[in-house]
């Protein structure tokens, strides 16, 4: 398909269906669906089509960091979806899905510590026991890819649909059996690796720099009146009365 | 084959306080040191990005890439030993500064009582007051024989602090005065006074002002900034080898630190040592450095291993009960602790310090009767502001999930909220506890690394009930809303974390039959070899070990100086 046309296609349409059409996305008469639903929605929202812009300059989305280095689509939303379930909205402000808690786990998977490299990675491997930590050759992002597969089958099992699709109280039920290992993650792995993982890196997500991808507009930190990086508190720590600070991300320090 | 370097009259092996303190006193005598780090240079231009909480305290930058090495463990001598394959418990430090680098500050010395625990116990409480199983001794060295080199330590680290009426006797004051009584410690100043107790500020490795030491090191005051452990202080108030010890070494051009220098092995002809081999970790070269002294200055761990990996001294057997090498590797008890969790109350604990802090001296050693305990010594019960970061610090009232609506709401809640008495535990050595070289797993380089026999003792468990109770009260009179209190001590885990306080395995004493050091840290078997760190103390303390691990620094430096001169064994054999 002519370049001329896709470009159109861009600029022109907000349809999933002309997007397809004009691409030429499609295998004997299927339509190749999944990964390309999102990026249409991405750009049909977008004003970077160089077409439409005058001063021909490219031009990122507001937070070039919301974009996915390790998970696809649907891996991200039920990413969203279960970490959301660990730390969801409420009166105190966002949840972890509105923190972009699983943007910052995307990243930290894709990444050192998804391939465990700085773990002690030497065999034999043996069963682990309550006291020696965990034992398990899977890699991190193999353990969390494999956990939210499972969170899906057991969804369908016990709630005859996928994980995201299910009300917060039956999410809430499936977290729960994970987190108390009543599920088969895969060989000996059981769903407490997978849980655990979870629950670590939407904390992390939520409360880590926002370099980091997560803890958007450093909110996880305002919610805590945490004041995040800054060089002293000679006067605050002296003070009787607790003294809230605007949050500073490492960021602040670029200038220096 | 490993590329042979001309000798030296020194080698010294880890470039963290036992290693600088080492380097400093020598190469300021004139005496040429070689010094091996296996991690990286560092200095405070590192912690530009410094209040990092995920990078440096949960990606454990500043500590020993497990990948390369690590340790194994096991409850009982019947368990097969696995490796501690991520960190959990211990914090072990790497490259220059070692764990001066990441430690908090707290800088105590250790009672007369601790350096003369037998005697003193058993002339206190009959012989049958010691157990069989526990394999305590006295250091072969005094608190007051100890003192002059304490205060020396102190001096170089300006550490801050006010003088414990029922501590040991100090010739001089503090060097700086303590550091600020914030209004969160006096909650806790209070309470303990309302007890009955005698409360005072910890002693300091932040400074509390700014200070120049003998060495003419200035650096500034703590701005309480509450990145302390597990991280560098980019302002050089920590004290750390990095910004005291290490640059007054450097400045005599006698020096030649190498980094990235892993040693394998000591090397050794009939009667003494010869040198070491050692790995350039980044290119996979390895050197044979000869010298005339060999210091093993590493941590508690590799100390141990070098020792056994080259077939120093004679491995501690615990089914017979001979040899030295390995034995009495002790720890810290540090259930026992009480939350207080305030519903109306907040405190400025996001700010804070890691030496910022007030403990009671009362349950200290045997500054109370332990005539009907089934335990002697004693624990720490303090309480301190570190600032309490976002990811670590997720305190809820019992009962609360672990996650979920629940948990976030109460975790927002007490964030500010919540204060910890804490207990820390002196740990006693047990025949059982010890180190050796593990029969399976090896390390990057090929070497077995140490497996580490550890559970907590009868002893152990009756100091924690002892000890909650009293920090129950403290948590109490603090008038707390909800307190959560750590009663028991359950079995040891590898994977929990509590304390980082390892000891022990290559132990001091006044007997070659039951220790591998003399007082000046020179091994007995093999007398050109010294080992510095607190891999030497026979017992642990209630105290943090850096204090008394820097004081037996500069009495090795000492020994170093007197070996070099005039030869052989420094301590009368007994």
């Amino acid at each position: 398909m002519a370049a001329k046309d896709n470009k159109q296609s861009h600029v022109e349409s907000n349809s999933r269906r002309d997007f397809i059409k004009n691409s030429g996305l499609t295998l004997g008469g299927l339509v190749l669906g999944g990964a390309f639903g999102g990026l249409l929605n991405v750009n049909s929202k977008s004003k970077a089509d160089s077409a439409d812009n005058k001063s021909n300059k490219p031009q990122l989305t507001a937070n070039p960091n919301v974009a996915l280095m390790f998970f696809t689509q649907e891996e991200y939303n039920l990413t969203q979806a279960a970490a959301d379930r660990i730390y969801p909205a409420d009166d105190n402000g966002p949840g972890a899905k509105d923190l972009n808690a699983a943007i910052y786990i995307d990243h930290q998977l894709a990444g050192s510590y998804g391939i465990n490299a700085k773990d002690y990675r030497f065999g034999p491997y043996y069963e682990g026991r309550e006291t020696a930590g965990t034992q398990t050759k899977m890699l991190r992002k193999d353990i969390f890819l494999t956990g939210l597969k499972a969170l899906d089958t057991y969804s369908q099992k016990h709630f005859k649909d996928k994980f995201t699709a299910l009300d917060t109280e039956k999410q809430d039920k499936v977290l729960t059996a994970f987190s108390e290992g009543k599920v088969k993650l895969y060989g000996n792995v059981p769903s407490t690796e997978f849980f655990g993982l979870l629950r670590s890196l939407t904390i992390e997500g939520v409360y880590a720099d926002p370099m980091y991808g997560g803890n958007k507009d450093m909110l996880g930190w305002k919610m805590r009146k945490y004041p995040g990086s800054r060089m002293n508190y000679n006067q605050e720590i002296m003070s009787e009365k607790f003294v809230t600070l605007e949050p500073q991300g490492l960021n602040s320090h670029m200038n220096h | 084959m490993a590329k042979k370097l001309s000798k030296v009259p020194v080698v010294v092996v880890g470039m963290g306080w036992a290693g600088g303190i080492i380097s400093a006193e020598l190469t300021k005598a004139g005496i040429n040191v070689v010094g091996l780090e296996r991690g990286k240079e560092r200095s405070t231009a590192d912690y530009f990005m410094g209040h990092d909480e995920l990078r440096y305290q949960h990606r454990t930058e500043l500590m020993q890439d497990l990948a390369k090495e690590t340790i194994t463990h096991r409850n009982s001598p019947d368990q097969r030993a696995l490796p501690m394959r991520r960190y959990g418990t211990f914090i072990i430090g790497d490259g220059v500064g070692g764990a001066g680098s990441h430690w908090n500050g707290q800088t105590y010395r250790f009672l007369p009582y601790d350096f003369e625990i037998k005697t003193m116990t058993e002339k206190k409480y009959g012989k049958g007051k010691i157990k069989s199983d526990m394999p305590i001794q006295d250091w072969g060295i005094t608190y007051d024989e100890l003192e002059p080199y304490y205060d020396t330590f102190e001096k170089m680290a300006g550490t801050s602090g006010e003088t414990v009426e029922l501590y040991g006797k100090r010739k001089n004051d503090y060097p700086t005065g303590p550091m600020k009584k914030t209004p969160t410690l006096e909650v806790f100043e209070a309470a303990t006074k309302n007890l009955g107790y005698k409360p005072y500020m910890v002693s300091s490795g932040n400074l509390s002002e700014s200070y120049t030491n003998p060495d003419g090191i200035a650096r500034g005051a703590c701005q309480y900034c509450a990145y302390c452990e597990n991280f560098g202080c980019e302002y050089g108030a920590k004290a750390d080898p990095v910004v005291t010890v290490l640059p007054v070494a450097q400045k005599t051009g006698k020096l030649d630190l190498r980094t990235h220098a892993n040693v394998l092995k000591v090397t050794k002809n009939s009667t003494k040592a010869t040198g070491v081999i050692y790995v350039d970790t980044m290119t996979g070269i390895e050197y044979e450095q000869p010298a005339d002294v060999v210091v093993v200055a590493s941590y508690v761990f590799n100390n141990a291993k070098l020792l056994l990996t080259s077939g120093l001294g004679e491995a501690y057997n615990p089914k017979t009960g001979k040899g030295t090498v390995g034995k009495n590797y002790c720890y810290q008890v540090s259930s026992g602790w009480s939350t207080a969790l305030f519903d109306n109350q907040e405190f400025n604990t996001y700010a804070g310090a890691g030496a910022l802090g007030m403990e009671i001296p009362e349950y200290t050693g045997d500054h109370f009767d332990h005539k009907n305990l089934d335990f002697i010594h004693g624990a720490g019960i303090r309480m301190f502001q570190y600032g309490n970061r976002p990811i670590a610090n997720n305190v809820v009232p019992e009962g609360t999930p672990n996650w979920g609506p629940e948990f976030k709401k109460a975790s927002i809640k007490y964030a500010n909220s919540w204060l910890k008495v804490a207990s820390q535990g002196a740990s006693m050595p047990h025949i059982n506890n010890y180190l050796d070289l593990d029969p399976t797993y090896k390390d990057e380089y090929g070497m077995p690394i140490l497996r580490m026999t550890y559970d907590y003792t009868d002893q152990d468990k009756a100091l924690v009930k002892y000890m909650a109770k009293v920090t129950n009260k403290i948590a109490k009179e603090m008038g707390a809303d909800h307190i959560i209190t750590a009663g028991e001590q359950g079995p040891f885990n590898v994977n929990k974390d509590t304390n980082t306080h390892n000891t022990g395995g290559v132990i001091m004493g006044a007997d070659r039959e039951t220790s591998v050091l003399n007082s000046y840290l020179q091994m007995w078997d093999v007398d050109n070899v010294f080992v510095v760190g607190a891999s030497a103390f026979p017992h642990n303390s209630c105290f943090n070990p850096t204090g008394t691990l820097g004081a037996l620094s500069y009495r090795a430096a000492e020994g170093i100086e007197k070996y070099l001169k005039d030869g052989g064994s420094l301590v009368k054999v007994k």
